[in-house]
């Protein structure tokens, strides 16, 4: 790696940890209700919210009423995004005049956007209108962002409280993480991003003239539109030209900001923010790589806050940490080697000061190598899923960084929420591990772990892992799976073991080259993604409701510190042990196994 | 399940629909087309009137009077505006190799007797298919070879790289890269 690599991916680093704190801190007031400046100002939005929709504020939720709430919430967002997708035509701000998606996409993407993981198996600028954009996928960003943290902080109520049947209002949960964390961060990176040329128009898209013409071979077509074949059954093509070159426009710059704030990561176009006009710049990348990782960051400070011992926030903090930051720095070295093939082609892939070299094949020369590698990784590690380089030209090391980073269950660092209570979750198998070894009851945070937490925790690791491994299985067995592959050799079996486990993780983002646009990947994606969500959440929130009941556990002289550098390694020990081992075997036979044979 | 909670869930998500989904894009859009009118509707390059581009968005040139930028995926054209898109060929595959090979031979064609190595962007997709930039090094390499088609003095096409040239976010973050669109109009410019 070159010095500049070394000093990008530090600074990426160091400015996401000086920001996390203050950050934390802030959150955690907005959760526990303390007054503020932002709380003076929106305080009266708030009470109109609940006016407006019935829900009494200080209504207390037992875990079971917790999550129907959540499950009812989501379900009425996968509605709502599905009806509009099939009903665009006739809906205003379609200035493209796209018609109604397929009902195979439109439920593949109403699921993707409502669970958080944002899976896109649509060309934004090319299918979905400015409104669906707008009232659909804008919303569920907000919302299902919302809602994983609002489920996190149900779970850290668990914890705090004690002797008690109820864990929180999800409705006021929710409503606040978009009112007073989401919305303003949003409004302030929205602008940021404009001010860099990231588009914020409602526009039809612009066409202009091309210095030079473009011609192209196109197939043939006859008068009722099938392709013309010659003798030999080729089809036959004419030339066709392009004198112009269209400019998409649309509300991008709103819609970006949450998508990158709220690991949601759904593009505005196809291409995500490898697409110029939705990440023209250093500073936009900069802007839009630091927020996958900003809220998922500050959220360990806040749960350290609100559990009263700042050290066991900082303690899985350190955990992620220490997992991410190795990994970055592979996947940059890997990607800074370059294509092995290309060294004989007289082709220069030496980083100087005049190019970043490596290997380009899918980046953005204004992100060059490490600002394409600190990406990739962080996106997988938090579950993003918005790309600013395509994956599936990675090397084999490369390529395998992110892959592994989703498989670890989304838990370095994970989805907004989501991310962390699936730490805490490691982090209770990690304290009943240890008690294994010593002989003792687990404890957490001052309340034993018992029969309960521990079955409902390993349901929460192995529903993931057999879900990835199941629908892998199912796909590389099947035409139908198999059709969508792009690649050949065992490249192709990574795009399909990666899009699976950015299904079944909720991370969504791809091997792009896999087609998942059929009715097959869209199906059975959208079964994986829901699961993948929401029977994560129903576990957690029964931890919750089962700790919330529970006495606090005065720590004795046998109770194993949890915010000590010892702790930490253990559980990042039984992350790598649990969460990654489990992938050797499949990992063999895709990224390992192409290493091995190029 | 009762009904209160069905309610509260619609109603929450129709009012959260107004104010996300409306309100703020809305109020987004109305400020920054009040602030920043030209980068909020995808940075238009006029040029006697008439729009001959985004400054963001790369095209596709050829011969050797011309830069050229990186490779473009997009279908069915290269730079299609309406369809971004990578290659999303792995580093093995022979397609990738094929491409690749093709690119080096239509540089050496229009720029014989150049004998550097090849910067790697410029035989390489870009992801988005629209990448606007090269590299420095790119630039540097297609340098003479336009200056000669154009029958310029060298030193005055290395002014105009510079002149195009972006460089990093605080020194630190990014890279500094060439803006092909925006250096191949400036040449047009000159010849006048």
């Amino acid at each position: 790696m070159s010095g500049n690599d070394v000093l990008q991916i530090a600074a990426y680093f160091a400015v996401l940890v000086l920001l996390a704190k203050p950050l934390g801190m802030f959150m955690a007031g907005v959760y526990e209700g303390r007054p503020s400046i932002l709380a003076r100002a929106l305080g009266p939005v708030e009470r109109l919210f609940y006016r407006l929709c019935g829900i009494q504020p200080e209504e207390e939720m037992s875990s079971k009423q917790y999550a129907l709430a959540v499950l009812l919430f989501s379900a009425a967002g996968v509605f709502a995004v599905y009806l509009l997708q099939r009903f665009q035509g006739s809906l205003p701000l379609d200035p493209q005049k796209f018609p109604a998606v397929a009902p195979d996409l439109s439920f593949n993407t109403a699921i993707s956007f409502a669970t958080n993981t944002n899976w896109q198996n649509y060309g934004g600028e090319s299918t979905l209108s400015y409104f669906t954009q707008m009232a659909g996928l804008t919303v569920q960003n907000f919302v299902s962002a919302a809602a994983g943290m609002a489920v996190l902080v149900a779970l850290i109520r668990g914890f705090k409280r004690h002797s008690v049947n109820t864990i929180g209002n999800f409705w006021v949960d929710m409503t606040r993480g978009v009112l007073y964390i989401l919305l303003p961060l949003s409004v302030l990176y929205s602008f940021l991003l404009v001010s860099q040329g990231v588009v914020q128009s409602f526009d039809k898209y612009k066409t202009v003239a091309l210095t030079q013409a473009v011609t192209y071979e196109t197939p043939k077509l006859d008068a009722h539109g099938n392709p013309v074949m010659d003798s030999k059954g080729n089809p036959v093509t004419e030339e066709a030209r392009a004198g112009g070159q269209q400019i998409p426009l649309g509300p991008a710059a709103s819609q970006i900001a949450i998508k990158q704030l709220g690991t949601n990561g759904g593009g505005f176009f196809n291409a995500n923010s490898a697409h110029p006009l939705e990440n023209p710049t250093p500073f936009s990348n900069f802007l839009e790589c630091l927020a996958i990782l900003l809220i998922p960051a500050a959220l360990c400070l806040t749960f350290g806050e609100m559990v009263g011992d700042r050290r066991q926030g900082w303690a899985l903090l350190i955990a992620m940490m220490l997992v991410l930051a190795p990994l970055t720095f592979l996947c940059a070295s890997a990607e800074q080697a370059g294509n092995p093939h290309f060294a004989s082609m007289g082709i220069d892939q030496a980083a100087s000061a005049l190019q970043p070299g490596g290997n380009m094949e899918g980046k953005e020369v204004r992100n060059g190598i490490a600002g394409s590698a600190v990406w990739a990784a962080w996106t997988t590690a938090a579950s993003n899923g918005s790309v600013n380089s395509m994956h599936d030209s990675y090397t084999a090391l490369g390529g395998m960084v992110p892959m592994l980073l989703m498989q670890f269950g989304e838990v370095i660092f994970g989805g907004v929420g989501s991310g962390l209570y699936g730490m805490i979750i490691f982090a209770i198998i990690t304290v009943f591990v240890a008690g294994l070894m010593v002989g003792r009851t687990p404890e957490y945070l001052g309340k034993k772990i018992e029969i309960f937490e521990m079955k409902m925790a390993a349901f929460v690791v192995l529903i993931v892992n057999a879900l990835i491994k199941i629908g892998t299985a199912i796909a590389v067995s099947t035409k139908a799976g198999t059709a969508g592959i792009s690649n050949p050799g065992p490249h192709g079996f990574s795009e399909v073991l990666y899009a699976f486990s950015s299904f079944a993780d909720n991370n969504g983002s791809a091997f792009a080259g896999l087609n998942g646009n059929t009715v097959f990947y869209n199906t059975i994606g959208g079964i994986l993604m829901f699961f993948g969500r929401f029977w994560v959440i129903i576990p957690v929130l029964a931890i919750a409701g089962s700790l919330a009941k529970k006495k606090h556990v005065p720590a004795g002289l046998g109770t194993l510190p949890t915010h000590t550098p010892l702790f930490v390694v253990f559980l990042i020990g039984v992350i790598v042990i649990v969460g990654a081992l489990a992938f050797m075997p499949s990992l063999a036979l895709g990224p390992i196994a192409e290493m091995l044979t190029h | 399940m009762s009904i209160k909670m069905i309610k509260n869930a619609v109603m929450s998500l129709v009012v959260l629909s107004v104010l996300t989904g409306i309100i703020y894009p809305l109020a987004i859009t109305w400020i920054s087309q009040a602030v920043f009118p030209v980068r909020a509707n995808g940075s238009i390059i006029m040029k006697e009137g008439k729009p001959v581009g985004s400054a963001l968005v790369g095209q596709q040139f050829g011969g050797p009077g011309y830069f050229w930028g990186r490779l473009s995926a997009t279908a069915p054209y290269p730079y299609n505006g309406g369809l971004s898109s990578g290659s999303n060929l792995g580093p093995n595959n022979p397609a990738l190799l094929r491409e690749v090979r093709s690119r080096i031979d239509a540089l050496q064609a229009a720029g014989p007797g150049n004998h550097y190595p090849i910067p790697v962007d410029l035989v390489t997709s870009s992801g988005s298919g629209l990448d606007p930039y090269i590299t420095p090094a790119a630039a540097l390499y297609q340098a003479g070879r336009v200056a000669r088609a154009r029958g310029l003095d060298k030193a005055k096409v290395l002014a105009l790289i510079s002149a195009n040239t972006a460089g990093r976010f605080m020194g630190i973050f990014g890279e500094p890269a060439v803006n092909v669109l925006k250096l191949n109009l400036a040449l047009d410019e000159m010849k006048k």
